[in-house]
């Protein structure tokens, strides 16, 4: 069991709800991810349109566990008042803090982040910090009152994987008992298996999983690979060697003197 | 009166936060609301009063990564 602040979740794949086809697609792939937790967001809403009444409505069906984001947000002023908003909308003290530093990677501004994050864990808020890798800003994310770290594998939605796996093991290493949720970057399902055996807790996929070419086969697909990559972590891996190291006994090997 | 509704501007008589919302067809709708940056919870939008030139934000649930 994975738990997030007070919650137990067996699932340790979170799933985006932007960019799918349909809303019946994406419930379909909610379904087969097997997730337990889905993102969400808010956006203006028309008074005549009410488009999120029926995105909510949807959601709710889907007896999942909701984490809202604050995606949009480059102030810790934008962040802070959103996260406010959304508590009251969804109900939870959850909130998938994004404060963006630059448009073209959507990096994350961590100075921002640092004190959104430490305003927020003081009003009670659950802050699941979307970071990098750098351990000196987790650090700071953790001094601030955050209990779990989000760094991102790659540029959201690039479909890149894991750029920097060595700081990731860095994180891992330093931090043993802080859920790491990967957010953003993973393209396939073997990126998904990778950060599970590298002892990350738990991935976050939305485009690669949205923009498939099939989505609901590729979510049952990450679901694969996030339970393989878990199992492979805590069965305990080889280390990787330069040479080879014969697996067939030599002892007693024939043609030999 | 003039005020500024999720980027639009819109002229209302009423100065409730509330009766602005109902006036826009917002009455019943999942909504969250914030007047110049700072949240507004549900509770206190009767008593919030706009002036001229308020922004107001209304935001909904929305799909997200």
């Amino acid at each position: 069991m994975l738990q997030l602040y007070e919650t137990r979740v067996s699932s340790r794949l979170l799933l985006g709800t932007a960019r799918y086809p349909s809303p019946a697609v994406l419930a379909e792939a909610v379904r087969a991810s097997r997730t337990e937790i889905v993102t969400v967001s808010l956006r203006r809403e028309s008074g005549a349109e009410r488009s999120g009444q029926a995105f909510w409505s949807l959601v709710r069906d889907l007896g999942v566990r909701v984490l809202p984001n604050t995606a949009g947000c480059h102030s810790v002023k934008e962040a802070v008042t959103t996260a406010h908003m959304a508590r009251e909308v969804f109900g939870t003290p959850w909130i998938k803090l994004e404060v963006i530093g630059e448009d073209d990677t959507l990096q994350p501004d961590v100075f921002g982040l640092t004190e959104a994050a430490r305003i927020l864990a003081a009003e009670g808020f659950e802050v699941f910090p979307y970071t990098t890798e750098d351990l000196v800003v987790a650090e700071r994310l953790l001094a601030a009152g955050c209990r779990v770290l989000m760094p991102w594998g790659a540029p959201i939605g690039s479909g890149r994987g894991l750029n920097n796996v060595f700081g990731l093991r860095t994180l891992r290493a330093h931090f043993p008992g802080v859920p790491l949720i990967i957010d953003a970057g993973v393209g396939v399902p073997s990126h998904a298996a990778q950060a599970l055996e590298l002892g990350c807790d738990a991935v976050l996929i939305n485009t690669a999983v949205a923009q498939a070419g099939n989505p609901v086969a590729m979510a049952a697909a990450f679901a694969q690979a996030v339970e393989a990559g878990r199992a492979a972590w805590e069965a305990g891996a080889i280390e990787p060697r330069d040479f080879a190291a014969p697996s067939t006994p030599v002892i007693g090997t024939a043609f030999r003197r | 009166m003039r005020i500024l509704v999720n980027g639009v501007w819109h002229e209302s008589s009423a100065a409730g936060l509330d009766l602005v919302l109902a006036e826009l067809g917002y009455q019943d709708a999942v909504v969250s609301t914030a007047v110049n940056g700072e949240f507004v919870a549900t509770g206190a939008r009767a008593r919030t009063q706009l002036v001229n030139g308020d922004r107001v934000e209304v935001l909904a649930p929305m799909q997200g990564g």
